[in-house]
């Protein structure tokens, strides 16, 4: 998949999965932040977002559109494997992507230590880092098909959005045809091309129709959605790194049937998950958890894909989001739904997480994948495979807050006292760890008294 | 050689069978997975594989007393599956360990098992088993990982001497791939994408060059490696399904009794009494091997 933009260009970012950037690179990354927020706030972020719900060789992809530019600027092209009809092509809703997004989110979870004096009771709250937001941009016109051996294969409007479908004999053609067409086409997009045309894939190329576009009244542009059938389960990342100047943030929203999905051509890497930290990263969760990413992909080599959560849409555990529901999901694609009467559950009993919680479970997994790729280390496309996996994972990160009693009110709360500093040492070095963050600081920033902070191996060998 | 059979007997019984350096390799692997990759694999998982397979090894003696008792190709087949079969419970490894070794022990043609035990296993495990698959992505394609699987492969393939079939299938599968990255028009970063695969490498290295399943003759062993070569890229590049490799193995595997119809040759064995044989030779059991692979031999030795 990828986008183009026409010429007069002003877009920041486009579909990274998917997407050719013919604006600056520059705009694109500098919306790159991971914002923090409770889950009931919108989380904006400007990685890609797709999301895909795949069961039995049937597709549904969504894509979510936060193109800021000029409606008559923007244009999406897409590779696909099949010639897409009108009716399998449907507008979205930009809400649902804000609520998978925040159901998913990475999050942070405060414990409350118990009174050492008193019984336990731990207490658990959610709070949530966002992540993504995706685009397009980009835009067609049509003319001198047959010559260049480019075939309109169908053609209609859905929505806002004027659409063809179409297929190609040569890459030159295409890239002629795009470029006679309005789309500024970078050099090299013709190589880029090519692969998509000898296996027989299609291009989806949809502009904006202003005069549908103003009929919405929207200020903005709603997400595209496609639905085909095709054994392929892949999404096509590599035409958006034709002009890409850096790596580039994509978010993946699964839902399938049976279970977690993961690609068979990278690896896989489920995120470091369940540390302590520090209380005061309560108010920097979003740098944090950027800063553990680029860490993680830092230490993969940019050669790996991460899940950021696995788990049953019925439920969470805690919760950054409430679940989407029946009707949500199938908006965004998931059709096998309507076979299960009452949402009654296929599952099997094992696997080591509890399956049966309040509201219970639906035959839907989600799986949110994360890849910061280039065109170096992401040669291929992504090509996934569902698993049979239902263990659930989330990435979540424990902060503790202090009893705030006297160190004199009893015997245990003095050890409590003595044991609350070694915690806290403790998380302030995990903190540095994943994030790379410098020891020093993170204590500083922790509040931490000077004497937590660890001493150098030789002192006290000779008695200094 | 001298310097072989001067050394003391059993020390030189130990390390005539290739096994215990392909347990070796796996057993490097497998940890290596587990603490510098995400092999989600469990201790327990490790365990209980072991516990079951290694059992139900025991029990199979019962079947065939007259066989020599050695466990060495049932660790290797615990190992295997360790390192390949993936399961969100604590049930499919032991049953997948389990089945393997009472398949391999009970169903034989003309004396000799069809599938390569752990083939058989995880190919049972994925259809029958509930919450189990395999992550062909799980190496990464880091090419340390890939540098070890080679050199260790080449250890253990170089004893097993019917390590040919290996670089054929390579040769193949990767030509294949080649040719279909020259047509497409992509670049040849995909090409090496694949040959870093850890998921390849191990499958050439370990598991098709099985000298127990696969063909006797060198004919054989070619016509079997283009076989699966062929079928494992259909299935993953003309089908898009997943774990082509593992699947080619186990979907070519009856046709190695006609390979062996068709060109006869000696059957392999790892060692004459199940262990305890003592070679006299840097290729142990080279009087066990078929013409062609005797013809090799005498190269190398020349």
């Amino acid at each position: 998949m990828f986008l183009f933009h026409r010429i007069p260009i002003r877009v920041s970012l486009a579909l990274a999965i998917i997407a050719l950037f013919l604006a600056t690179p520059h705009d694109a990354r500098a919306f790159c932040g991971f914002y923090v927020g409770k889950a009931d706030e919108p989380l904006v972020n400007h990685a890609s977002q797709v999301v895909i719900a795949h069961h039995d060789d049937k597709t549904v992809i969504s894509l979510m559109n936060d193109y800021q530019g000029e409606p008559s600027d923007f244009a999406l092209v897409v590779p696909v494997p099949v010639v897409l009809q009108k009716g399998q092509v449907h507008i979205g809703d930009r809400e649902l992507f804000q609520k998978i997004d925040a159901y998913s989110s990475p999050r942070l979870v405060e414990y409350y230590d118990p009174d050492p004096c008193e019984i336990m009771r731990p207490m658990a709250m959610g709070a949530a880092a966002g992540m993504a937001r995706s685009e397009a941009a980009a835009v067609p016109g049509y003319k001198e098909a047959d010559a260049l051996g480019v075939k309109i294969e169908a053609e209609y409007t859905v929505g806002e959005y004027d659409i063809v479908i179409l297929s190609a004999k040569e890459s030159m053609g295409l890239q002629t045809w795009l470029q006679q067409s309005g789309y500024k086409i970078p050099i090299g997009a013709d190589r880029a091309l090519e692969p998509y045309i000898r296996s027989d894939m299609k291009f989806f190329v949809a502009k904006v129709n202003l005069t549908e576009h103003n009929r919405t009244g929207l200020t903005y542009l709603r997400p595209l959605q496609f639905a085909f059938d095709s054994p392929k389960f892949m999404l096509p990342i590599r035409l958006g790194m034709i002009n890409s100047q850096g790596p580039q943030d994509l978010v993946v929203y699964m839902l399938t049937e049976n279970g977690r999905v993961e690609t068979t051509n990278y690896r896989t890497v489920k995120l470091p998950t369940g540390m302590d930290i520090p209380e005061y990263v309560r108010d920097d969760f979003g740098d944090f958890y950027k800063a553990m990413f680029d860490e993680q992909v830092k230490h993969n080599d940019m050669r790996a894909v991460f899940t950021e959560y696995v788990w049953n849409m019925g439920w969470c555990d805690p919760c950054a989001g409430p679940p989407l529901s029946r009707d949500e999901l199938k908006s965004l694609g998931v059709f096998w739904l309507d076979d299960q009467q009452g949402g009654v559950p296929r599952f099997r009993p094992g696997g080591f997480m509890p399956y049966q919680q309040p509201g219970g479970p639906t035959p839907v997994m989600l799986t949110r994948l994360h890849v910061r790729y280039s065109a170096d280390t992401f040669p291929e496309d992504l090509i996934f495979q569902e698993t049979q996996d239902q263990e659930n994972f989330q990435a979540r990160y424990v902060m503790h807050r202090p009893w705030d009693g006297s160190p004199t009110a009893c015997e245990g709360a003095r050890n409590y006292f003595e044991e609350l500093n070694k915690r806290k040492a403790h998380e302030a070095e995990t903190l540095a760890d994943l994030t790379g963050w410098n020891l020093q600081d993170v204590i500083k920033k922790a509040g931490l008294p000077p004497e937590s902070q660890p001493k150098p191996w030789w002192q006290g060998i000779w008695g200094s | 050689m001298d310097a072989l059979s001067s050394t003391p007997k059993h020390w030189t019984a130990s390390f005539a069978d290739p096994r215990l350096f392909q347990i070796f390799s796996l057993g490097i692997l497998l940890a290596a997975g587990a603490y510098f990759r995400d092999f989600s694999i469990r201790p327990e998982h490790v365990v209980l594989t072991f516990a079951a397979g290694l059992l139900t090894q025991a029990a199979c003696w019962r079947l065939t007393p007259s066989k020599p008792r050695t466990l060495r190709s049932a660790i290797i087949t615990c190992l295997s599956l360790t390192l390949l079969l993936r399961a969100d419970n604590l049930l499919a490894h032991p049953i997948a360990a389990a089945f393997a070794i009472l398949w391999k022990s009970i169903f034989r043609i003309r004396g000799k098992h069809l599938f390569n035990p752990a083939t058989f296993g995880i190919i049972f495990a994925i259809i029958f088993l509930p919450g189990t698959w395999v992550s062909p992505g799980q190496w990464g394609q880091d090419v340390a990982v890939a540098g070890w699987v080679v050199m260790l492969g080449m250890l253990v393939t170089n004893r097993a001497r019917r390590g040919d079939i290996s670089w054929m299938f390579l040769a193949f599968y990767l030509g294949a791939i080649a040719l279909r990255i020259e047509y497409l028009g992509q670049r040849w970063a995909v090409w090496t994408h694949q040959l870093e695969s850890g998921a390849l490498l191990l499958f050439a290295f370990f598991m098709i060059s099985d000298p127990m399943t696969g063909p006797n003759d060198r004919r054989g062993r070619m016509a079997h490696a283009a076989l699966v070569a062929a079928i494992a890229y259909a299935w993953q590049v003309r089908l898009y399904h997943t774990n082509g490799l593992i699947w080619a193995l186990f979907i070519a595997a009856p046709c190695v009794p006609l390979w062996d119809a068709i060109w006869p040759a000696r059957k392999f064995e790892w060692t004459q009494n199940g262990g305890t044989h003592v070679s006299f030779s840097p290729y142990p059991d080279s009087r066990f091997v078929g013409a062609s692979d005797h013809r090799a031999v005498s190269r190398h030795a020349a």
